[in-house]
């Protein structure tokens, strides 16, 4: 031991931050880190000084750790895995005692995992791959204010996915031009329309006229069709102050939702969350700026500890791909942020790149949205990918059809009806995808348009971020 | 209009067969079906009349099958949802849900406009129907 506290520098795994012999205990929050260390260092030092710069170490031995339960306190990297097909490449899995994190803070949390790590100069670079949340921890969390349950209650709408569209061009539009495109889509079948992430409060068109003016298209829309409809007013603000004053507005005139962007941060969603749950508002989360640091595989944070993340902050809605449009989503890792989002339990999963298993206790799922590049000829594969409790958002799928804004969502809603339908009759709705839409289309001029406008557009690229155990093609 | 309500209010009206089939899927998947009638379709209208307790035992579609046409002739000018029921645990909640029978004619909603300040207009939503008392309003009853 008198080593241990001699001054100067010793290497972390020596100072206890690598304890290949540590059993997790059921109260660890657990992360699995993908490490690349610096040449030379060996990666059971890479790990023991990620689970020492994540915790309680300094890069030097300090006397006041004395002072402390210190052994309590570290993290505790407690194995490496060589990466497969990714030389120099490895997993580490660290434990952290429940007592370092504060109940309820997403910003505390992170601080943490992801504070001055990731910039540590003997790695090259780190990705926080997943994490295992205990169940003691996790219900130190309101979760979603609502849930997809009480989504569904509140807006009676059962058995199928819902619907929506944002708003085009995202910038320019006047606030009563722009409630234009909200009525048609509404009035011709969508369940929802959207702001964009962009849309906020600029020059063209300030946050007060453009909800009033949705709030006139969401009502006529309403009174046209018989059934709940939602425009996701965007809240987002420079300041606490005014995404609460307009998220008072927007529950005052009326509506049955409101939405934030990502970049607000973390300690803003949970102030969002618990006013959503608090006035009885659906809550929708963009998130926005996530490619910054979840795309690349070697360095960054993963998308789905980002959608755990912000199930225990309390949103409902979250983007989480689509598989088959235009950005970036590898099928079996979209299927995890999915699981991440909606299931009671996940179940480790190499494939869909799930590390850990996780129970959610009985924390409310989220509703995913799958945003960007989306058609009606995809249905098939958006069912059979993406499951029934989604948010399919069609916006230029919408908003471009030629014969106008309403026959593209009534376009929509008849591909999603067909395919609901053909599905529950045991067909194979995969297969038969484009015989049950062109079958539909017979009984609907708009979906026939679509059909032929958008029938075989695919966005068919390599993905970045996929899991390492096997090679998935991307959607074709 | 048409009210779209429903998981299937963009196709054309379901034959019998159809509406079989679609029995069939939620029993398959342990759903028990109930039977549920309006004249008052507002969108809010949570809570149709029920067409007796949600058959929880009753396996069989024809059986259900049955009930559906029961209630048609008892109220053959209102609106008739089927509904499945899913009591598993994280769910507890209506899996599917939709119209089999709705009036000839279908007036629809009005939509009533409350002038307040700085702009604000205060909605809402009333069916044409809703004028008249229940029983009276479509047709025969």
């Amino acid at each position: 031991m008198a080593d241990r506290w001699s001054a100067g520098v010793i290497p972390y795994a020596e100072m206890g931050y690598w304890q290949p012999d540590y059993v997790p205990t059921d109260t660890d929050g657990l992360g699995a880190f993908r490490i690349t260390p610096q040449d030379g260092v060996p990666p059971e030092e890479a790990g023991a000084a990620v689970a020492g710069e994540s915790s309680t170490a300094t890069w030097t031995v300090v006397w006041t750790d004395r002072l402390t339960n210190h052994e309590h306190y570290q993290a505790k990297c407690y194995k490496v895995d060589a990466v497969p097909n990714a030389p120099g490449q490895w997993i580490a899995w660290i434990a952290y005692e429940l007592d370092l994190f504060e109940e309820g803070s997403i910003a505390n949390l992170t601080s943490s995992i992801i504070g001055n790590v990731f910039g540590f100069k003997a790695l090259k670079a780190l990705r926080l791959e997943d994490m295992r949340i205990p169940v003691a921890y996790l219900t130190t969390f309101d979760g979603p204010p609502h849930g997809i349950v009480m989504e569904r209650e509140y807006l009676g709408k059962y058995g199928r996915p819902l619907l929506g569209a944002t708003t085009k061009p995202k910038l320019g539009l006047s606030a009563r031009n722009y409630g234009r495109v909200v009525y048609e889509a509404l009035r011709g079948g969508l369940d929802f329309t959207k702001d964009d992430e962009n849309i906020n409060s600029q020059p063209f068109m300030r946050w007060r006229d453009r909800y009033l003016f949705c709030m006139e298209a969401v009502n006529r829309a309403q009174a046209a069709t018989g059934e709940v409809k939602g425009h996701y007013l965007n809240v987002t603000a420079g300041t606490m102050e005014d995404m609460y004053s307009r998220a008072e507005f927007a529950k005052q005139i009326g509506s049955v939702i409101v939405m934030i962007d990502l970049t607000v941060g973390y300690t803003a969603i949970q102030s969002m969350s618990k006013w959503a749950r608090r006035n009885g508002v659906i809550l929708h989360l963009h998130r926005a700026g996530h490619g910054t640091y979840t795309r690349q595989k070697s360095h960054g944070v993963s998308f789905r500890v980002i959608a755990k993340w912000m199930r225990m902050a309390g949103v409902d809605h979250i983007h989480a791909g689509t598989v088959v449009g235009k950005l970036e989503g590898d099928p079996n890792t979209t299927a995890g942020f999915y699981d991440t989002l909606r299931k009671g339990y996940v179940h480790a999963d190499p494939v869909k790149g799930l590390y850990f298993d996780q129970d959610w206790g009985s924390m409310p799922g989220v509703m995913p949205v799958a945003s960007g590049g989306i058609h009606a000829g995809q249905m098939g594969q958006l069912l059979d990918y993406l499951g029934e409790d989604v948010v399919l958002q069609f916006g230029g799928g919408t908003i471009g059809h030629p014969m106008g804004i309403s026959a593209g969502a009534e376009a929509n809603r008849v591909a999603t009806e067909a395919m609901i339908k053909a599905r529950n009759e045991g067909k194979d709705f995969l297969k038969e995808s484009q015989d049950i839409l062109r079958a539909a289309a017979k009984h609907s001029r708009a979906l026939d348009v679509a059909l032929s406008t958008w029938g075989d557009i695919t966005f068919d690229y390599e993905s970045t971020d996929v899991p390492d155990v096997v090679a998935t093609p991307t959607a074709t | 209009m048409r009210i779209t309500q429903g998981t299937f209010s963009y196709l054309p009206e379901l034959s019998d067969e159809e509406i079989l089939a679609q029995i069939g899927y939620c029993l398959d998947n342990g759903w028990p079906l109930s039977v549920e009638f309006t004249d008052d379709p507002h969108p809010r209208n949570t809570y149709w009349e029920m067409w007796g307790l949600p058959m929880f035992d009753l396996k069989d579609p024809a059986g259900v099958m049955l009930e559906v046409t029961a209630c048609r002739e008892a109220y053959p000018d209102h609106y008739i949802k089927v509904n499945a029921y899913d009591a598993s645990l994280g769910r507890q909640t209506t899996a599917l849900s939709f119209i089999v029978q709705r009036p000839a004619h279908e007036p629809g909603f009005r939509l009533d406009r409350q002038e307040v300040g700085d702009r604000q207009i205060r909605y809402s939503t009333h069916a044409y129907a809703a004028g008249q008392p229940t029983g009276d309003r479509y047709g025969r009853g």
